[in-house]
């Protein structure tokens, strides 16, 4: 499978363009790394591919064809705060079924420890908030990840967990994952391709 | 020279779990560490570990359901919480973790110009932005029209003028990018340099290393270790502890392991 941004500008309100006709390819069974300094627009790229937002020019295609939106989306996003990124008053366990239902060896995997599920978002600290919002999105029919600094805010074997398990499901099930990141060392640690967004607008 | 000792520290937290019944939770036990003037001591861990909660227990803001014990002494004289409100902004400065902790109704220039205690705050003020290449205009700019890069350059300042002998900082780099964060790190250098003691709490190991003398490692709520810089390299193995090895071993361009489950 494949998925492309075709001529992509985007702008918020009358500011001025963020980007301009970016042109863009990802295949499933891909990682690829994309850096660029604070600002560029990485993120309302991201944005842009996972349908939170729409282009004001161009589109993006999944095979060729729009991306379908009246079912699970199958490109996924997750955000870089995962405080900000679920409901305050559900339980986690409302949380993680929300789009699909992970498995018990999924959740193992994460390190998700089962008597977390019954907990509050704010009894939990962001490395543990971040593994629930990475199984919320890895659902059976994600074909895409986009990983948009995932885990800047966790320490050094939270972030290494939190990869080995999501590489080890991303090859298993054949997934493109784009990783948006400003840490070189990750990015190449990871990645089969590396874009500077530069080099695309 | 140690300017800040914390000795035998532990702090805890009341907390209702069903109806009346109470239940208290120890964060941080048994922690004794030292600030000494001219050295940056990078205090690095696991998050949620309760290395911000040390910065807040040594400036007095710790929220009011916590409870503390052990000493804290500056410049060999026990904390009270009355001398913690006397020093706190003075000797003892925090850069906060989030640029919102400026006033979003305040002048940035003016914001800068109350922490001045000595001489003309003007002057002080002008003199710490042309330092940090801020153009005249930003004294007028309220915080909404500044930058990320800009605004933690504005904290920066504030701490600067202020004249203080203990700077804490708090995650001031994460999810910057990597010219922001050297500018940031070698600004803590100087305030070192300069005779101040500096505590730099982050996670990021890999940028606290280049400027930092001594790494505390920070685990469940107390320090396991406190090592030199350089002990950091290789495979870890003049490390101390299990989680500091582990803690480096993790790291992308190491092995990026995950060996020690928590």
């Amino acid at each position: 499978m494949l998925l492309e941004a075709n001529h992509v500008s985007f702008r918020y309100g009358t500011e001025p363009w963020l980007f301009r006709h970016v042109d863009f390819k990802i295949k499933t069974g891909e990682i690829v790394g994309l850096v660029g300094p604070s600002g560029s627009g990485k993120t309302t790229f991201g944005r842009l591919l996972a349908g939170y937002e729409t282009p004001h020019e161009g589109s993006i295609t999944l095979d060729g064809s729009p991306v379908p939106s009246n079912r699970y989306h199958p490109i996924q996003l997750v955000f870089q705060h995962p405080e900000k990124a679920v409901n305050p008053r559900w339980k986690m366990r409302k949380i993680v079924n929300e789009g699909w239902e992970p498995d018990e060896a999924l959740l193992e995997k994460l390190g998700i420890m089962q008597e977390w599920l019954e907990r509050w978002p704010n009894e939990l600290s962001g490395g543990e908030l971040q593994r629930f919002c990475v199984a919320r999105a890895l659902g059976t029919n994600t074909r895409f990840l986009i990983a948009d600094e995932m885990t800047t805010m966790l320490d050094a074997i939270t972030q290494a967990q939190i990869w080995h398990a999501v590489l080890e499901i991303a090859e298993k099930r054949n997934m493109g994952v784009l990783v948006i990141s400003h840490d070189h060392h990750l990015i190449h640690r990871l990645c089969t391709r590396i874009i500077e967004f530069k080099d695309l607008v | 020279m140690s300017i800040l000792e914390v000795d035998n520290l532990s702090v805890s937290f009341k907390q209702y779990t069903s109806g009346l019944r109470q239940h208290t939770q120890e964060v941080i036990s048994n922690l004794s560490m030292e600030l000494v003037s001219g050295e940056i001591l990078a205090v690095v861990g696991a998050s949620g570990s309760g290395k911000s909660l040390l910065a807040h227990a040594i400036l007095g803001i710790l929220p009011s359901n916590a409870q503390t014990s052990g000493k804290i002494r500056f410049d060999g004289e026990v904390l009270t919480t009355k001398l913690q409100e006397q020093l706190r902004g003075k000797e003892i400065a925090l850069v906060p973790q989030s640029v919102s902790f400026l006033d979003p109704l305040m002048r940035v220039g003016a914001q800068v110009r109350t922490s001045v205690r000595k001489g003309k705050a003007k002057e002080a003020q002008k003199k710490v932005f042309e330092r940090y290449h801020l153009k005249e205009e930003v004294e007028n700019m309220y915080p909404f029209q500044l930058s990320g890069g800009m605004a933690r350059r504005i904290l920066v300042s504030t701490a600067m003028v202020s004249g203080a002998r203990v700077i804490i900082a708090d995650e001031p780099t994460p999810g910057l990018d990597s010219v922001v964060i050297k500018e940031a790190l070698t600004n803590f250098r100087e305030f070192a340099d300069q005779g101040c003691a500096v505590m730099l709490i982050s996670h990021d190991i890999e940028s606290a290393l280049q400027v930092a003398d001594k790494v505390a490692v920070f685990y469940g709520g107390t320090v396991l270790e406190i090592a030199p810089a350089e002990n950091f390299e290789g495979n870890g193995d003049r490390l101390q502890h299990h989680y500091s090895k582990a803690l480096w071993r993790a790291l992308p361009q190491n092995d990026f392991t995950c060996e020690f489950k928590n």
